[in-house]
């Protein structure tokens, strides 16, 4: 009972984590889209959704005032406006599909004056690892992105197949070994959204979550010092570790990342490739 | 550890494959469940063979049944195995919910390895073992009925595909006892589903399962397209075909050309499993991007093999209850003919988010969108067939009417997840889980459950109870609604499919709803059940002997209840579409035949369950790597096929004077019943002979 009565408040507060709550332009665009074809879908259930139980009930067996033709089969304009009209909207979705499909391409970049800030995920069992090739700085479980600039992220996986989400600023797109996807994103506010492995892989999937951190480009400046300052570099030993499969307790943070890990991640699919 | 006896007798056997041993070493909730459930598979073998022994029914059943290859028989032993695999899956789903709805920041009670195999069995027995069982099942008994035929084109084959899907259910339980399921989900992802992450016997058990019962659908498939095409009674032309047969045509084609890529991508990943090959691997030059093509070339088309029937009983059921023709037959059977076409168009849209470029999701968005015109065309078509009609609301009809409704809600979510970037953000959550059960659940649930009401007075001769009818599809209808429409708003909030404990407080109150729902479902199946025990105990009361009970319009309501072995004493002459409402119309359909011939009806065989018992034989060797066993099975399947094709004397005959004895005397009740109006079917007044209004 309590929980029933607190199901509007609760339901308001699942939504917020999702994309209702969208912190930035591509996940706004896709709200958008959702509000857009909700509207027009309204008007496709909405007739069956009355005539279903008005039909049933107005002709039911006990009416004697209802008529009854048990050979009538076939109208040539209810036939038009079955086929018809419901053509026509597919049609016209269809223009809308195509275009928001590409306008909203995770792999197309964000128009925008700054240059992009490039970052490569790596998934692995169960954690995901953030290298920054420019800063040459590493996080595990934590994505520190600067408010209004696009971010560009480049995936792959250590390990099976796994889905990065973050609902509030994008959608998901897969990271599989020996391939590299993409994902374009820009936040446009400042705050910590969640982001996590969709796609199942085991023992510790339901934990492999992660703050996607926004900071305004001032803050994110300070913090990139700060890590790199942090003396905690991405060795061979902690590499080994991050690797291993393991739920980790709390994000981790790597004054130095190598150069070449993400390409060295790429290539053990991929030399064997050839 | 390779060397010696034991591995050599029992291959990858070892003690901790029992869940017994497992409980005894660490009792965790978690293992219990694991130990109480193979208990139950268990016990409930040893319940049911002591029940029969007790019964001196064994004789009778291996007689009467199991070796029989009458159609009628075969289709109702689908629907038993169906029920029993729905029971084991739908408990799987309420541990799941409880599991989840107690695991909000706490570790609940079912441990994440428990928990994956539980969404992994669910999933696969749902779809392979509930759905398709109880599909084939209903095609099998009606579609030779309604086309006015004695038996299917093969009544052997359709014995071997019964077996081998009972076979592969039977490995499904089987892995309840021993060993672990794979824990991959029904679609079984590589390179999870490898040797390199999953090197236990799980996968393996989910690759035969799936396999036999794959090549059991293909066999189905193949059966009924030949049926169809050739067994059809003079005059019905395939426009004069009704509804469901139409749609179990396409349903067959669909199972035909889908199928096999499903049991390539098996095979394929058996290969990498057993022989060190690298298909779908990460390493020298696997690509698990090969088998989600080739599962989901095969998985959509699934999912229509698996709606197209349940339209089809729609149509049989809205027809039949609004005392009305069909509305629109011809663009019923073109919508059905574009569903199954466009069901092969579409499958990329099921990893939309594996990085193809932006035209090519584009195309395939649309395409999907486009599946969504015949599907209204038909729900406006059922519509208009109520309107001006005389609508009775029979427990199929409330069925069908709910189907409407709620399947219209799950096209909603399906349009908008046919968009890619929509896809993109609730892919892979509970949204998309939502999403297919809100098109299972009413479409093809509902319409089985239609059809088992529906055909239920035919099959065995007494309807069911109408009132615990109605409670159990009320169950059904609000147990739905609790159950599913929470996901939709948890996979908005990004919360992933398949996990096996929450971290965001605010899914508390969605999580406890959902987990209400499951319960009423729970409930609804247990009132199917109760509903059963009573229709059984009350029979007497209910027969409908004459055959007629709901003023039907096929074939199939022109014989007795049960039908005859060889279904029709004369085989039929039609001329027109519903032939049986129309004769009761235009004269008396119950003449009897001048004169009556000795019939051929197929002598029962033990190929059929030889071949599926010793298939999940073979099956369980190759999970266990019981190299001998395996060797030793595969040579017995051969040996059956070569032992078969030796039986020439393969038909038994009926002589004339028996069948004109079971005739009159069923044409001796129809005589003396009483004929009953449409407002009093659902009474005990209702012996099924339908009053014909002047």
């Amino acid at each position: 009972m309590t929980a029933l009565a607190l199901l509007p408040l609760g339901g308001c507060a699942a939504l917020k984590l999702g994309v209702v709550n969208h912190a930035g332009p591509v996940a706004a665009g896709q709200w958008h889209l959702y509000l857009i074809v909700g509207a027009v879908l309204v008007f496709v259930a909405g007739p069956v959704l009355l005539l279903v139980p008005i039909v049933a009930w107005h002709y039911r067996l006990a009416n004697k005032d209802s008529a009854f033709s048990p050979k009538w089969n076939f109208s040539w304009s209810l036939e038009g406006l079955i086929w018809i009209p419901p053509t026509g909207i597919v049609i016209g979705l269809g223009i809308l599909l195509w275009h928001y499909t590409h306008r909203l391409d995770p792999y197309r970049p964000i128009a925008s004056a700054q240059a992009p800030l490039e970052v490569q995920a790596v998934a692995l069992d169960w954690k995901w690892l953030f290298l920054y090739p420019d800063q040459h700085i590493a996080t595990v479980n934590e994505l520190d992105i600067p408010v209004g600039r696009p971010v560009h992220i480049r995936l792959t996986s250590g390990t099976v197949m796994q889905s990065l989400l973050i609902p509030q600023l994008a959608g998901q797109i897969y990271a599989m070994a020996g391939m590299t996807s993409q994902l374009n994103l820009e936040a446009s506010r400042a705050g910590v959204f969640r982001g996590e492995n969709a796609q199942f892989n085991g023992q510790g999937f339901q934990a492999e979550k992660f703050d996607v951190i926004a900071r305004t480009p001032a803050a994110f400046a300070t913090w990139v010092g700060r890590v790199q300052a942090s003396n905690h570099p991405l060795d061979a030993a902690a590499t080994a570790t991050i690797f291993r499969r393991s739920v980790l307790p709390h994000p981790v943070a790597f004054s130095a990342a190598p150069d070449d890990l993400f390409r060295r991640v790429l290539a053990r699919s991929q030399e064997s490739r050839r | 550890m390779t060397q010696g006896l034991w591995p050599a007798l029992l291959g990858r056997f070892d003690w901790q494959a029992l869940p017994f041993v497992r409980a005894w070493e660490t009792p965790t909730v978690s293992e219990i469940i694991g130990a109480g459930a193979a208990s139950i598979v268990i016990v409930g073998a040893i319940g049911l063979m002591a029940l029969l022994t007790y019964l001196h029914a064994w004789r009778y059943l291996w007689k009467e049944w199991l070796t029989s290859l009458d159609h009628k028989r075969i289709g109702i032993m689908y629907v038993v195995l169906a029920f029993v695999m729905l029971s084991r899956a739908l408990v799987e789903a309420v541990l799941m919910r409880m599991q989840q709805a107690s695991a909000i920041d706490a570790p609940g009670f079912v441990e994440p390895d428990h928990f994956a195999q539980l969404f992994s069995t669910h999933g696969s027995i749902m779809i392979f073992f509930m759905a398709m069982p109880f599909l084939t099942g209903v095609i099998n008994y009606v579609t030779p009925l309604q086309i006015g035929a004695r038996d299917v084109a093969f009544p052997l084959l359709n014995s071997i595909s019964l077996w081998l899907t009972g076979g592969a259910a039977g490995l499904m339980m089987v892995s309840l006892v021993i060993g672990r399921f794979s824990t991959g989900g029904w679609s079984g992802y590589p390179p999870y589903t490898e040797l390199a992450f999953s090197p236990d016997v799980g996968p393996d058990y989910w690759i035969w399962a799936v396999t036999l019962g794959s090549v059991a659908s293909t066999l189905t498939g193949l059966n009924f397209a030949t049926t169809i095409y050739k067994m059809r009674c003079p005059g019905m032309t395939l426009m004069r075909m009704p509804l469901f047969v139409w749609t179990a045509l396409c349903t067959s084609i669909l199972m035909i050309f889908a199928m096999p890529p499903l049991t390539v991508a098996t095979a394929l990943l058996a290969l990498d499993r057993y022989l060190g090959a690298h298909f779908f691997t990460n390493d020298l030059g696997g690509n698990m991007m090969m088998y989600a093509n080739l599962f989901w070339l095969f998985g959509h088309p699934e999912v229509y093999i698996l709606i197209l029937p349940a339209f089809g009983v729609y149509s049989e059921v809205v027809s039949t209850f609004s005392s009305k023709e069909l509305y629109g037959y011809t663009s019923l059977v073109l919508a059905t003919m574009a569903i199954a076409v466009l069901s092969f168009t579409v499958w990329v849209h099921h990893f939309f988010t594996m990085g193809q470029n932006a035209n090519l999701n584009a195309v395939f968005g649309i395409a999907t969108m486009t599946i969504g015109v015949p599907t209204g065309v038909k729900i406006y078509d059922w519509i208009w067939t109520m309107f001006r009609g005389e609508v009775r609301f029979t427990v199929p009809m409330l069925y069908s009417l709910a189907f409407m409704m709620t399947f219209v809600l799950g096209g909603f979510t399906g349009i908008l997840l046919a968009f890619p970037p929509l896809d993109y953000l609730v892919h892979n959550t509970l949204f998309l889980v939502a999403h297919f059960h809100n098109m299972l659940i009413p479409g093809t649930l509902y319409g089985m459950l239609a059809a088992y009401h529906y055909w239920f007075p035919k099959a065995f001769g007494f309807r069911l109870n109408e009132r615990w009818g109605r409670i159990s599809f009320g169950c059904w209808v609000v147990g739905f609604y609790t159950a599913f429409m929470p996901l939709y708003v948890l996979g908005a909030s990004g919360a992933a499919r398949r996990t096996q404990a929450f971290y965001e407080p605010a899914f508390r109150p969605w999580l406890y709803v959902a987990g209400v729902g499951a319960l009423i479902l729970l409930g609804a199946l247990a009132s199917l059940f109760v509903q059963l025990w009573i229709s059984i105990r009350d029979r007497d009361a209910n027969r409908v002997f004459a055959g007629d009970p709901w003023d039907g319009r096929g074939l199939e309501w022109s014989v007795s209840a049960p039908p005859p072995e060889f279904n029709y004493a004369v085989l039929p002459q039609v001329a027109a579409r519903d032939p049986f409402f129309d004769g009761k119309r235009a004269g008396d359909p119950y003449a009897a035949p001048a004169t009556y011939e000795d019939i051929e009806v197929p002598r029962n065989s033990m190929t059929g369950p030889v071949i599926g018992i010793v298939g999940a034989a073979l099956a369980f060797a190759l999970v266990w790597h019981i190299w001998w066993l395996a060797i030793l099975c595969a040579l017995g399947i051969v040996a059956a096929v070569i032992a078969r094709s030796f039986a020439r004397d393969v038909h038994r005959t009926v002589t004339a004077a028996e069948v004109a004895r079971i005739d009159r005397h069923w044409r001796a009740a129809v005589a003396e019943a009483k004929p009953i109006p449409r407002h009093i079917e659902t009474t005990s007044a209702n012996r099924g002979l339908a009053e014909v209004p002047a």
